[in-house]
């Protein structure tokens, strides 16, 4: 098979293969975890009577391909699952009930998801028109002052860690200059000023590094292209420096940036965890960090496959738009 | 890639040693660029700092772990007693907010981690991705589509994520800044494959190598003669641009809390620590966010240049002292074969990684 149709096709199946491996290594891995799950998940002080019941009720004693089974069974055509006393109906694509409080996990990623996406995808317009408007300012002024300026700041801006320049921004803005609240996520449905001016932190800091990524990489593209040869016949024809910049030199960096945006996308979100921990978002990454700590099976299972699966799909957007952005590139 | 330029110098210049020429000319495009020069400076220092941290702390005549409660006015909730966060004559860049552990201490034991998981974290991706890039390259068809699937699933694993799920679930009687460069070793190697699996698949279908296998030579031994020596200009490359990312993952993963743990000092989780102390004590803050920069932006810098140097197409571009002159113009001479070699190396590992 060939042409699009059988890419899309291939990269489906290949998709789907790469979320099962994921979910059996997530599974093995917790599987072979030395804690006492049942007993993390009835609190200390729960008799013993208490933990066999929980274990039990959540299965634990079952082995390992069992359980696996499950796991697929529910995510086919769903599960039913009893809570105590009543029966709960979790529906198709079902992801399990979390070991705390029994919520549906496939509810609770809903749940979190519009914060994440939220931050990443804000972030994103930043970050593009920030580092794509820096390095096609340091391309055009190459060799003179301002670049050399740019070129330092967008170093500086790679080698600080998000967190770093996180807790810098919030320790200036909110605290000293007390300029913005601390923020608090809300929601976007709620009221949309309010959710840009507290999302407005988390954005600069998350884009202020990837800014610099994408500056450098703007820039030295641009500066590759600008040494090629058809390059020097449109200069030999006349056409202005502006024009060889802002359309031929930036043309040959457009692959390239599309490219590294859509993989930085899907790494962002599963990244955001730091960013959200920090700000204390209520998004994907804070409440990984939290069911990773108590061991709740369920939910990192269904969130670390949430997260493999736009990283998968960021991944093969990133080779369709390579693609059609840059007419050489055969897809395989 | 030096060993391309090496390798087709013309016959008749007098160069010393052939052999040592490589490492040689290396060194040259590396001095040739000043800010790669004094990163390099900068890394030697951190590294030497990392090293002496028991002389250092033993001239200062303290040690990370000890707690000072006098040091401490619990009347003002924990905050370093006297000016400047408890900066004296014995401790000389103050002491922790709360319990009074020497920060310079601090400090420079935090380097060890830092240092010491970064580099591991590398050695571990650089050798499961050169053992897995290559068997790749050179196995059988199954073997390749094994391995191929095998680097896509770990390249989609998300890193942070899936670090802390491991983290969290070892226990903690396992020596920790070990673990640490175990698991981020383990995730992170999928592009380092990548990349030497492009490389292998371009070498391979070089003459020499295939005189090589015309005599008869075994796979494993065309492997580790002639291939490897191929491999070492990009992966040093991407290695040197690995040692900085990993030093952040660390520092992510402890501020996070599943990192490298308590006692031991880690510059990331200091800065968890540091956070609700910025005002009273600010170096607290500023120590471990100011060595995080420093160490991520020269290794970064030296990264760059390493890169530089051994890319025989941004090296031609470098105005190498004139007092080497003849030098200058052996490199002149094969340039522009080695220039388009190279592209044609860099499309296909384009193609090769969209593919």
């Amino acid at each position: 098979m060939s042409g699009f149709g059988g890419f899309v096709l291939r990269r489906g199946i290949g998709t789907v293969i790469t979320l099962l491996a994921i979910s059996v290594i997530v599974y093995v891995v917790f599987f072979v975890t030395p804690g006492n799950v049942a007993q993390i998940t009835c609190g200390p002080r729960c008799s013993p009577e208490q933990v066999h019941q929980v274990a039990q009720q959540l299965r634990l004693d079952d082995p390992l391909y069992l359980r696996y089974w499950h796991f697929l069974q529910g995510i086919l055509v769903g599960q039913d699952y009893s809570t105590g006393t009543s029966v709960e109906h979790c529906s198709a694509p079902c992801l399990g009930l979390s070991y705390q409080g029994d919520q549906q996990v496939t509810q609770l990623i809903l749940a979190k998801l519009p914060v994440s996406l939220s931050l990443v995808f804000g972030a994103m317009v930043l970050w593009l028109i920030l580092g794509v408007g820096t390095g096609v300012l340091s391309a055009w002024r190459r060799g003179r002052f301002t670049e050399r300026l740019l070129t330092g700041i967008t170093l500086a801006g790679v080698a600080t860690p998000v967190f770093v320049i996180g807790l810098v921004l919030m320790i200036v803005v909110c605290g000293q200059l007390q300029l913005l609240p601390f923020p608090q996520y809300v929601s976007l449905t709620d009221d949309p000023e309010q959710w840009a001016w507290n999302l407005l932190l988390p954005w600069l800091s998350l884009a202020l590094i990837e800014a610099a990524t994408f500056a450098r990489l703007t820039r030295a593209s641009m500066l590759e292209t600008l040494a090629e040869d058809h390059i020097r016949t449109f200069r030999a024809y006349g056409v202005g420096e502006r024009s060889i910049i802002g359309r031929h030199a930036l043309r040959g960096a457009f692959a390239p940036i599309i490219a590294l945006n859509a993989n930085n996308v899907g790494s962002a979100v599963g990244g955001a965890v730091l960013t959200e921990t920090l700000f204390g978002l209520p998004g994907i990454g804070q409440e990984l960090v939290h069911a990773v700590n108590v061991v709740d099976l369920p939910v990192v299972v269904g969130m670390v496959l949430v997260i493999g699966f736009f990283v998968v799909i960021a991944n093969a957007v990133a080779d369709v738009l390579y693609a059609v952005a840059d007419r050489r590139v055969v897809l395989a | 890639m030096s060993e391309a330029l090496v390798a087709s110098q013309p016959a008749g210049t007098d160069l010393s040693v052939p052999a040592a020429s490589g490492a040689r000319q290396f060194w040259r495009r590396l001095r040739a660029q000043r800010a790669a020069l004094v990163a390099a400076a900068v890394v030697a220092l951190l590294v030497l700092v990392a090293l002496a941290a028991p002389l250092l702390t033993a001239i200062e005549g303290q040690d990370p772990f000890t707690y000072h409660p006098s040091l401490i006015d619990s009347a003002r909730g924990g905050v370093p007693t006297g000016s400047f966060g408890g900066i004296t004559g014995d401790h000389w860049l103050g002491v922790e907010p709360q319990t009074g552990r020497d920060l310079f201490a601090r400090l420079v034991y935090g380097a060890r981690v830092s240092l010491g998981v970064a580099l591991g974290a590398t050695v571990v991706q650089v050798l499961i991705g050169v053992v897995v890039g290559v068997a790749a390259a050179l196995g059988s068809r199954w073997v390749d589509q094994l391995l191929s699937r095998l680097t896509e699933i770990i390249v989609a694993m998300p890193l942070m994520i899936m670090s802390l799920a491991l983290l969290a679930i070892v226990p903690s009687s396992f020596p920790r800044p070990l673990l640490v460069a175990l698991v981020i070793g383990l995730i992170a190697w999928g592009n380092t494959a990548k990349i030497v699996r492009a490389q292998t698949l371009t070498l391979k279908q070089l003459d020499y190598v295939s005189a090589a296998r015309l005599s008869g030579w075994g796979t494993w031994r065309i492997a580790r003669r002639e291939l490897l020596p191929g491999l070492a200009a990009p992966v040093i490359t991407y290695a040197a641009l690995l040692v900085p990312t990993n030093i952040t993952v660390e520092a992510a993963l402890s501020f996070l809390g599943v990192g490298v743990k308590p006692p031991t000092p880690s510059w990331g989780q200091m800065l968890t620590a540091a956070d609700v102390w910025y005002q009273a004590a600010p170096q607290y803050l500023l120590l471990p966010a100011g060595a995080l920069f420093v160490t991520v932006l020269s290794l970064t810098v030296l990264g760059d240049g390493i890169r530089t140097a051994l890319d025989p197409r941004a090296a031609s571009r470098l105005r190498i002292g004139t007092g080497r002159k003849r030098e200058a113009r052996a490199d002149a001479g094969t340039k522009g074969d080695a220039g388009t070699k190279d592209a044609t190396t860099k499309s296909a590992s384009s193609k090769e990684a969209t593919s």
